[in-house]
């Protein structure tokens, strides 16, 4: 327990070091996030314009 | 490269690599945060905010990496007129945005306890700043535009002329007296670090570099994804059978 205290603390550079690693941690998993999702939902929207127009589907060659 | 040019191909060995890059990242930042955290020794100078570095330099790299990303794929297409090209460099500018941010905001929080101040405008911190200002702009310009292919050429020439900033911001702690410190990794004598420490940063460095790669294909998928939707809506308005924009791009 008390190693683990002392690796929290940093050697007293904790409010520096984590807040360091938790933002890098917060901004790639947002961004990872964001991108996904911005992803499904114009596939969705794809698929969904590509049923309305029946004229098209024939040329569907990346999915 | 030919190959890559078209969409189809790209679409499909896009969605090969993904999940080997996905799971190299995973495993290589998995190893990167277990040496910098754990393994790694505190600076002699600097005593534990030395750990600061394995995220910070990471995010200073991809700042760049992404901005001469964005600015050669706008000189591709630029010249060329490469529609897969201008989708490259969009998806690429909120990217390298986000770790420049994190580059400034990491290094700020480095140089509070080491300097004494979260902020200098010395060389190398204003130049990264600008890089941060540059991301913005292109990102600001690009959606200023209903067309997105005006759009593309606008941003590609603000691109190209600000990447004069890249070279810029590496040799800035050479030219000028700065707070920061010099290179470590990139040097022509070869890294000048320990091994201890140069393991986790190496690891961390490639690890972050996989997860930009990941971010920056499903990126570029989602954009072209975007141009089939805006050209069949465009097909829809007009009645006419365009093609979409993505489809005759063979190069």
């Amino acid at each position: 327990m008390d190693s683990l205290m002392t690796f929290l603390e940093m050697g007293g550079y904790a409010r520096f070091v984590w807040p360091a690693y938790g933002l890098v941690a917060v901004v790639t998993i947002g961004l990872l996030l964001v991108s996904l999702r911005t992803l499904r939902s114009r596939e969705r929207a794809l698929t969904m314009l590509q049923e309305q127009s029946p004229g098209r589907r024939g040329r569907r060659r990346d999915k | 490269m030919q190959r890559l040019a078209n969409p189809a191909q790209f679409l499909r060995l896009s969605k090969q690599l993904q999940p080997w890059l996905a799971a190299a990242s995973v495993l290589l930042i998995g190893a990167g945060l277990y040496f910098a955290l754990l393994v790694s020794p505190a600076d002699y100078q600097q005593g534990q905010t030395v750990r600061i570095m394995y995220v910070h330099v990471p995010s200073a790299w991809l700042g760049m990496v992404g901005y001469s990303t964005m600015a050669l794929a706008s000189a591709v297409g630029l010249i060329w007129k490469h529609p897969l090209a201008d989708l490259v460099a969009k998806a690429a500018a909120p990217i390298g945005a986000s770790f420049t941010f994190l580059c400034l905001a990491t290094g700020s929080l480095w140089g509070k306890p080491m300097w004494g101040t979260w902020w200098a405008w010395d060389a190398r911190l204003t130049s990264m700043l600008i890089l941060l200002f540059l991301y913005l702009g292109y990102m600001a310009l690009q959606s200023a535009f209903d067309d997105p292919s005006r759009g593309a050429r606008a941003s590609a020439i603000l691109a190209l002329a600000g990447f004069i900033n890249v070279p810029v911001i590496k040799f800035s702690v050479d030219w000028w007296k700065t707070l920061h410190q010099p290179a470590s990794l990139l040097k022509v004598s070869g890294p000048a670090i320990h091994p201890a420490m140069l393991t986790p940063l190496l690891l961390m460095v490639t690890g972050f570099t996989c997860f930009f790669v990941v971010v920056l294909l499903i990126r570029v998928r989602s954009e072209i994804i975007a141009s089939k939707i805006r050209a069949i809506r465009l097909t829809q308005i007009h009645g006419t059978r365009e093609e979409p924009l993505a489809d005759h791009a063979v190069g």
